[in-house]
């Protein structure tokens, strides 16, 4: 896998929220990968990150661009989720206020990811932490910028 | 129902509102919009290019704005924005105009104008996808 960037996010450090997912954006824009693929990354990784912070005390965000797919892998220790088939339902949620006023906390990140994903998986254990891998295809529409260059 | 290209100079005489951020983008086309102050709803079924009409007002809107490639966010209900929010909506290239007139008010104002919405419905396809 083409590694392209980890980020180390804290529990409960909402100041910041939705910064990764900024940063992700910029990084796959610089690489030329299309527009409508940034799109459902960034929201990826946006309810990623808003479920990081919320529920986890710590997790790590990676995310690689491969020939034929951009991934989202998330890792967190924290609370874990009780019954996943529950959490993918929109509506359900365990939130608290704090959540509720960044506009999150409503049910839908789940659901969202996996709307936005080409391929989704996600493991939890409650009390230890979740896992969650998310891919969207690239569809033939990406060329490496650096192939581009090769080519001009 | 064709809908109406509007420039958000317009935008901000129709909604009497402030611009806070983008005086030098108020050239700026938009055709459609979306409401919400939950930014799950905006990242699910906002598309790019429209004006986000929210309530929210912290940067976490903004965060959602630049995500999904949104052209201008107008808060509505005369909020008042942090530093933080104005500084990142600067750093992001976001316009950012402030009306006094409630949600419902403002998406009107602007559908009268001839603005439609970004999507009319959620399709059934959406819905099932999410579940």
């Amino acid at each position: 896998m083409y590694l392209e960037g980890v980020f180390q996010l804290r529990g409960r450090d909402f100041v910041d929220a939705g910064l990764v997912s900024s940063r992700i954006k910029n990084s796959l824009k610089n690489k030329g990968v299309p527009e409508d693929t940034i799109r459902k990354i960034a929201v990826i990784a946006f309810e990623t990150e808003i479920n990081i912070i919320s529920y986890a005390k710590e997790g790590t965000i990676s995310f690689y661009l491969l020939p034929d797919r951009v991934v989202i892998e998330a890792e967190d220790s924290g609370e874990g989720i009780e019954n996943i088939e529950m959490a993918l339902q929109e509506g359900f949620s365990t939130a608290d206020d704090s959540i509720r006023e960044m506009g999150f906390g409503a049910g839908m990140g789940l659901p969202n990811i996996r709307k936005f994903s080409d391929d989704f998986e996600i493991v939890s254990e409650p009390g230890r932490g979740t896992y969650l891998k998310s891919s969207v295809m690239l569809n033939g529409n990406y060329r490496a910028k650096d192939d581009q260059d090769d080519n001009a | 129902m064709g809908c109406t290209t509007v420039k958000l100079s317009e935008i901000r005489k129709i909604l009497d509102a402030r611009v806070v951020v983008g005086e030098d983008k108020l050239d700026l086309e938009i055709k459609t919009a979306f409401s919400a102050d939950l930014m799950s709803d905006v990242l699910a079924f906002a598309r790019a290019g429209c004006l986000l009409i929210t309530g929210l007002s912290n940067p976490q809107a903004v965060r959602t704005a630049y995500a999904l490639d949104i052209a201008a966010i107008c808060v509505c209900r005369g909020k008042t924005l942090s530093a933080k929010f104005i500084e990142i909506a600067r750093e992001l290239k976001i316009p950012i105009l402030v009306t006094d007139y409630i949600m419902f008010e403002t998406s009107g104002r602007l559908f009268r104008e001839g603005m439609t919405g970004c999507i009319r419905e959620v399709a059934i396809e959406e819905k099932s996808r999410a579940q």
